[in-house]
């Protein structure tokens, strides 16, 4: 039987984990549930800024708060610049899926052509520190990665809730022409949406390059778990992509705790396929 | 008449000079390889999660090839890598060896890098009756093929003898481990070591409070950590692939946590050595660039080159080591063979190959044994002052082990 510290160790570990899933399913959960774009390139992008991040800082030696401002701007153009393409080309909801994907396996190419095949580690003072609160550790930029999910995604909530453009958006996913019909211009608002979702994951790979050693072919190996986060937090809900975030990554460190790491690849899409079978109202 | 004396004597000077020349020129011309390339065809994963590795290899193979094409090539002939990228897939890796072989019809082949990808080639190798050489199948009672050879020392069954060779390697620290806690990536050439490992460990009378295994590709090392300190053993032994090593030690380092003593089996070498956690770090190797290995059979050539190749390439650890030496002993083998029998039949080559032991940059080896095994000779190596030294055997150590 696991000891009370190694339960709340692995608990702790997991809802901090959590908070990086839904970082990274923010983006992609309002750009799939709003726009109706499943892009998949949302993960090359956030690799990337967490290539350009570690570029930032080791070759330029460039702050992080620099870099990040630097790399906001660029990825919301960027965002804006894809969905223009969409929108030319007239990309589906579907349509997207494969178009997307081969954007990310540019990305991926780009990355490795530039930065090599190798691994790349952006080392900083405070890469490994933690605070003790009682007998359980507190990894220092995990909790920060958690917490900038919880502003962001609290934030956008607020945005999609309390504001006009906000509430246009989600009229708009719901049936764009009875919005349009009010009035609501659904194509400036889903550029702005675009180039957000792509912002949010150049926020999600800057705490990658902090956290993480990168490599490549690492962009494909969040792919299921933060696909799973986004459904199971229901598409387009911010707040939702972060409670499956946590939730997900709160039992996979448990099931590491308690019964193997081996079987916490098996959690998040369990969860997911109990949810399915469950059809809660909020789904 | 003196001057026409002096200008003869003068034009058979330059003569001499001219035909010497000549003779230098003709002679290079003689040694300089010449006439169709040898092909020799083979796959990397140049991307995908095992491209890290396979990059050091490429650039060892590279390496050889520019020297053998200096020197007189094979058999007087140019050599050329026909080398194609397997996006570390197995089944992609079947695919390409059949096109090299029945589409692009090179002479001969070499193996790819990793265990499921070697074993995806030999059966297409089989199929058409090559040689394959491999340096890296992990698992070695899974080369049934008896045209396949290993250009790595791992004899028959690594899982029975270098668990043992680690522990005595351990046991000669001031303090012996009592205890061992084993974590394992499921990939399997490094399941397969942690399982032997933990056989052998009890039947030393070792204590195994923690067996663990994760998943290939495991991102959050947290709950692993916080278990491994749980276990509080003497000594961690870790079965991890390229970075998982450095994962572990950065979460364990979150917990406040170092482990004494510990080990991992296929790190990638730069990385671990880069990390402050890795002090002290020990794990497996055949071969370091420090004497009595760097006095080896072409080793002189080889290091600089590699260095100055994978400086260029934008590799962070431009060291020569294990991995690289491996697809670099690959080529030698089969060069060797080639040059001894003259031959570039598949059976031939085989045939010679079974019955030699060639000298390489892993010491004598020989194809004598199970699985086209010789003896296995692999090593503990340990990071001590910003360095990777052999530790264990003895006789081949280029240092002491130090413990924390």
């Amino acid at each position: 039987m696991p000891s009370f510290t190694l339960l709340g160790q692995a608990l702790v570990s997991g809802l901090l984990a959590g908070g990086l899933y839904g970082l990274l399913g923010l983006g992609l959960s309002l750009s799939w549930g709003l726009l109706r774009l499943v892009n998949i390139a949302h993960f090359a992008l956030a690799f990337l800024g967490a290539y350009l991040t570690y570029e930032f800082g080791t070759e330029l030696h460039l702050n992080i708060a620099f870099a990040l401002l630097l790399i906001l701007p660029t990825f919301f153009v960027f965002g804006v610049m894809l969905h223009w393409l969409f929108k030319r080309f007239g990309v589906g909801e579907f349509g997207s899926l494969l178009v997307t994907f081969g954007v990310a396996v540019i990305i991926e190419s780009l990355i490795q052509w530039f930065w090599t095949a190798d691994f790349r580690r952006f080392e900083t003072p405070y890469a490994s520190s933690s605070f003790k609160v009682g007998p359980i550790y507190v990894p220092a930029l995990e909790l920060a990665a958690f917490l900038t999910a919880t502003v962001l995604a609290g934030g956008a909530w607020l945005w999609l809730n309390r504001t006009y453009v906000g509430k246009a958006l989600r009229a708009s996913a719901e049936d764009a022409q009875i919005a349009a019909a009010f009035g609501v211009n659904h194509r400036a608002q889903s550029y702005l949406l675009s180039g957000l979702c792509s912002a949010f994951a150049g926020v999600a790979g800057v705490f990658i390059a902090l956290i993480s050693t990168l490599a490549p072919s690492q962009i494909w190996t969040w792919l299921g778990v933060v696909f799973a986060v986004v459904i199971i937090g229901r598409l387009g809900n911010p707040l939702g992509a972060l409670a499956a975030g946590v939730l997900i990554g709160a039992c996979e460190g448990l099931a590491m705790a308690v019964i193997s790491p081996a079987w916490a690849p098996v959690v998040s899409f369990s969860i997911l396929i109990v949810i399915l079978l469950w059809q809660p109202r909020w789904l | 008449m003196s001057d026409h004396k002096h200008q003869g004597q003068r034009r058979k000077v330059l003569g001499g000079i001219a035909g010497g020349l000549l003779g230098m020129a003709v002679g290079q011309a003689k040694a300089a390889p010449a006439g169709k390339p040898i092909r020799i065809g083979g796959t990397l994963s140049l991307t995908g999660p095992l491209a890290q590795t396979a990059l050091l290899h490429k650039i060892a193979g590279e390496c050889f090839v520019e020297i053998a094409n200096q020197d007189k090539g094979l058999l007087g002939r140019p050599v050329e890598w026909v080398l194609l990228d397997d996006q570390s897939k197995p089944e992609i890796t079947r695919s390409l060896y059949e096109k090299l072989i029945t589409v692009d019809k090179v002479d001969l082949i070499v193996g790819p890098y990793g265990t499921n990808s070697i074993l995806a080639a030999m059966g297409v190798a089989q199929r058409y009756g090559k040689i394959i050489i491999q340096s890296s199948m992990g698992i070695p009672k899974l080369g049934t093929y008896e045209m396949q050879f290993p250009a790595s020392p791992f004899g028959p069954y690594p899982e029975k003898e270098y668990p043992g060779v680690i522990l005595d390697c351990v046991a000669s620290a001031t303090t012996p481990p009592k205890s061992i806690t084993i974590v394992t990536s499921k990939f399997p050439s490094a399941q397969f070591m942690a399982e032997g490992m933990r056989e052998v460990s009890k039947q030393r009378g070792l204590q195994v409070p923690l067996y663990l295994e994760y998943e290939f590709g495991t991102r959050d090392f947290a709950s692993i950590a916080a278990r491994v300190k749980d276990a509080n053993a003497d000594f961690l032994w870790v079965g991890s692939l390229g970075l998982e090593g450095n994962q572990l030690l950065e979460a364990l380092k979150k917990l406040d946590y170092s482990p004494k003593l510990h080990y991992y089996l296929y790190p990638s070498p730069g990385p671990l050595l880069a990390s402050p956690e890795a002090k002290n770090a020990l794990a497996q190797s055949f071969f370091e660039d420090h004497p009595p290995f760097s006095s080896r059979v072409g080793v002189a050539k080889l290091s600089p080159m590699y260095r100055a190749r994978a400086v260029k390439a934008g590799i962070q650890y431009t060291q020569l080591d294990s991995q690289a030496t491996g697809t670099y002993n690959v080529f030698h083998l089969l060069a060797t063979a080639i040059e001894a029998t003259k031959s570039l039949d598949d059976k031939v080559l085989a045939g010679w190959l079974k019955k030699n032991t060639v000298d390489t940059v892993f010491g004598p080896i020989s194809f004598n044994g199970p699985f086209n095994h010789g003896p296995g000779r692999m090593l503990v190596k340990q990071v001590q002052n910003g360095k990777w030294v052999v530790v264990w055997p003895r006789d081949a150590a280029g240092a002491k082990l130090v413990a924390s």
